[in-house]
């Protein structure tokens, strides 16, 4: 297949609307392909490499109780039955913030999506989480496990012992084919067992006597002395609320003088997720307001982190995290319906439904956060576009801040539909800030950089010969860029082409296949750690966890089209 | 005005989604555009014609647009269903969704109709002379915005969670109703002329209720406050007043606490 005369967008090539042909033969960018090749005419368009999602919560336990938590979701805007999908033999599509696994697969590919994280995995419910991910189709995924709150993490580190919390990582990654190291709310899941939660970074937890900062600190150690591809991705203490972003600030500074030991490209060892969430001043609701600049003087200095956005974008969405204690605050704000659950020794989760208003203050001083990180960002390798789906807003509106950070005239629009828009310009910096990001920085935030951060940039993200095959084609032309900037947002909602390993996906915004989708994992290959092994099996043989050790696991047939990754840890 | 009248000629085999029988969509068509607007029997995709014969044209708005129904939609599901104006007919009954999402304009279904009959109605006037099921104005399964205005009068009885998340406007049961009666209601207006089994105005916020007839099982979290005279629905009564639900949350206004009335008819 050749796609032919496109303008070329490719920061792992250093390209930059160069007008050129993409060769893939046998699902891999090629440097040429035989006269009798597929062609794909792409003059006037832009061509991409398939988009990389770093963080979404898109399968697993507390989705499913978001799904089933809110049936009116799905009557907002259920796209059932329509005719073109029936005529062609495709699923049902239903839900907005919480989309079935056939909306989400289809959604992402639409976009021009290729792989996806989903961002939480309880350990203990993996097998669904792998499940889920195996019922959505087209995108590769790979499931981040939670470590921050697990009883053996804080017990090993709480004693010091870095190299057995990595034998753990390495037997935990192996038992739940997961693919990286989370960490949500360090600390302070664990402690709303008892109550109580861990709002700043020395806070102790109770029981384990551990803090947050030492649970990070330790599990940064872990993370480098194995060498993932992934660094640790951190949810930080504290999120969403009024004046936290000292409390951020502290904990990105734990990675400072850490160095990176792997050999997949990453060079950050701390991801730093949704940071929107986390870059407020002020004491209270009342002088709630941005502290972007702040944050990003800092990030923009410290070249070994990396960070997404989590965009609020002015939606009625479904929040779900693994941080217990904030959905239960959420709940006490809004008094929406709530659920929350306990993982054993492992995690915790919570799901409230929240509409991000334009006309309440602090959603609107929320939008604003976002979108300043990413216009202060200096460098957009390290700066990636999330909504923390669906916390901050549906991934589905990917393209709507492509746009408002593409166009000052598009943010302007949006402030001045706000009933408090002076207020707004007050608490946030959105007004003053002029940049307007080019398709090249925003190739760079969903495709080549979040794909080096997780240690796929050789696969992933770019358009090199050997890479794979997934190329976006969008409408817009490169050299005479639509003054309509509405346009910016419908060409990334619906691709002109999708190509996912040589295989025509999307054409004209409509799904045309199913692809074949495959499931990313870790697998750590490093000499038995005895002292893991009889602790492991002693939580179970004695009745700590509900399970027997032979349940636990991920079996094969749940996860039937992996694609593993091996990382071999000398002896 | 323009009268548009649908005679059904077929009875679906399974039900008629007919959410297009709405004057909204009859206006500025004809009798022939009319037949050819869309449903769905199942997972098919149905026309109106393919179980009505129309006749007639819609008016230029859907103001001048009168439907008469002439014949029983036991298995036509949403009639009048999101209409912001104009009149629908109907002699016969109707299944669920009559006159849900309903913004304005006469909905008179002269049988009974199914569930969910005005769930969400935002205005207008919703009649029914028979019986409803249940979920009458109520909210969407899940939703948590219920009923914000409008008038259903349901001349017969009803089934349970009437006005469930009520925010606003009244609902009149003309004879019984069984249980589940504005629970969770943060506003609005339910008048049940009859008796009710129970859960009278369970976890509810804000918003009056009426019944003239007996509560068999009270709820614990109502609390009596004094007896009142009043006049509901052009019946002169005394009630006993009592306050709640006293296990929810209250909002205050002016310093006082606003609790959900239920004024209960005190027996002759």
């Amino acid at each position: 297949m050749i796609i032919k005369g496109g303008f070329i967008i490719d920061p792992t090539r250093k390209i930059d609307g160069d007008a050129g042909d993409v060769a893939i033969k046998d699902g891999k960018i090629v440097d040429k392909v035989s006269s009798s090749a597929t062609v794909i005419d792409a003059k006037g368009k832009i061509v991409m490499a398939g988009g990389v999602d770093v963080h979404s919560h898109v399968a697993g336990p507390k989705v499913n109780a978001g799904r089933l938590m809110r049936p009116e979701d799905k009557f907002i805007s259920g796209v059932c039955r329509s005719g073109i999908a029936q005529k062609n033999g495709y699923r049902m599509e239903s839900g907005f913030s919480i989309p079935s696994v056939f909306k989400t697969g289809y959604d992402y590919a639409r976009m021009g999506y290729t792989f996806v994280m989903e961002a939480a995995m309880p350990p203990l419910l993996a097998p669904h989480v792998h499940e889920e991910i195996h019922d959505t189709p087209i995108i590769d995924e790979a499931a981040l496990p939670v470590f921050a709150n697990n009883w053996f993490v804080m017990e090993y580190l709480k004693a010091g012992e870095v190299e057995n919390t990595a034998a753990y990582i390495a037997w935990l990654l192996k038992a739940t084919k997961g693919y990286g190291v989370k960490l949500v709310n360090p600390g302070g899941t664990a402690a709303w067992a008892w109550g109580l939660n861990c709002l700043n970074l020395n806070d102790t937890v109770p029981y384990f006597g551990i803090t947050p900062a030492e649970i990070i600190k330790g599990l940064i150690e872990a993370n480098e002395y194995l060498g993932l591809p992934h660094s640790i991705h951190l949810h930080q203490n504290n999120l969403g609320n009024p004046g936290n972003y000292p409390d951020t600030i502290a904990a990105l500074k734990l990675a400072e003088g850490v160095k990176t030991n792997n050999k997949f490209g990453r060079e950050q060892v701390l991801h730093s997720t949704h940071l929107q969430f986390h870059s407020y001043g002020g004491e209270g609701w009342k002088d709630f307001c941005s502290k972007a600049k702040e944050v990003m003087d800092y990030v923009n200095k410290q070249k070994n982190i990396t960070i997404d956005l989590g965009c609020v974008t002015l939606d009625e969405t479904t929040t779900m995290t693994a941080d217990g204690p904030f959905e239960h605050h959420l709940h006490g704000l809004n008094h929406l319906k709530w659920t929350n659950v306990d993982v054993e020794m492992e995690t915790a989760a919570g799901v409230v439904p929240y509409i991000y208003d334009k006309n309440v203050l602090p959603n609107a001083i929320q939008w604003a956060t976002g979108l300043e990180l990413a216009l202060f960002a200096k460098d957009m390798n390290r700066t990636f576009i999330t909504t923390d789906h669906p916390n901050a807003g549906p991934f589905t509106r990917y393209p709507r801040v492509i746009k408002w950070l593409m166009s000052k005239k598009a943010r302007e629009a949006t402030l001045a539909t706000m009933k408090n828009t002076d207020k707004v310009i007050n608490a946030t910096y959105i007004h003053g800030i002029d940049r307007e990001l080019t398709l090249y920085e925003i190739a760079q935030m969903t495709r080549s950089g979040p794909a080096k951060c997780l240690g796929l940039g050789n696969t992933y993200g770019g358009l090199a010969p050997g890479m794979n095959g997934d190329v976006g084609i969008f409408d817009i032309n490169y050299k005479n860029m639509p003054s309509d900037v509405e346009k910016i947002e419908t060409a990334f909602q619906r691709a002109a082409y999708f190509i996912k390993n040589g295989e025509v996906i999307v054409k004209d915004g409509e799904v045309v296949s199913h692809g074949h989708k495959k499931t990313v994992w870790v697998k750590v290959k490093m000499p038995e750690n005895l002292q893991v092994t009889r602790d492991v099996s002693q939580a179970f043989s004695q009745g700590t966890y509900t399970v027997d050790i032979r349940n636990y696991p991920v079996r094969e047939y749940l996860a039937p089209h992996q694609s593993v990754i091996d990382v071999n840890v000398e002896a | 005005m323009a009268t548009v009248t649908l005679k059904p000629t077929k009875v679906p085999e399974l039900i008629f989604e007919g959410y297009s029988i709405n004057p909204d969509a009859f206006a500025n068509k004809s009798a022939a555009e009319i037949a050819a607007l869309p449903g769905h029997e199942g997972k098919i995709h149905v026309t109106i014609g393919d179980f009505f014969e129309v006749s007639g044209n819609g008016g230029e708005t859907a103001a001048d647009t009168d439907i008469v129904i002439a014949g029983d939609c036991t298995r036509v599901k949403y009639i009048g269903a999101r209409m912001t104006a104009g009149t629908v007919t109907l002699n016969g009954n109707a299944d669920m969704y009559v006159g849900g999402w309903m913004k304005g304009g006469k909905l008179h279904v002269k049988g009974n109709v199914d569930s969910f009959c005005g769930i969400q109605m935002e205005g207008g006037e919703l009649i029914v002379d028979g019986d409803a099921k249940n979920h009458v104005g109520c909210a969407y399964r899940g939703d948590w915005r219920g009923m914000k205005g409008g008038t259903i009068r349901i001349k017969g009885s009803a089934g349970n969670d009437i006005g469930t998340f009520m925010l606003g406007g009244t609902i009149i049961i003309e004879k019984n109703a069984f249980i589940h009666v504005s629970t969770h209601a943060e506003g609005g207006t339910v008048i049940i002329k009859g008796d009710v089994e129970g859960r009278v105005g369970g976890q509810m916020v804000k918003g009056d209720m009426y019944v003239l007839g007996e509560i068999k099982y009270m709820m614990p979290g109502y609390q009596k406050v004094d007896t009142v005279e009043k006049d509901v629905d052009g019946i002169k009564a005394k009630f006993d007043h009592y306050i709640g639900d006293l296990g929810e949350r209250h909002t205050k206004s002016k310093g006082q606490i606003v609790y959900a009335n239920l004024y209960l008819k005190v027996a002759a």
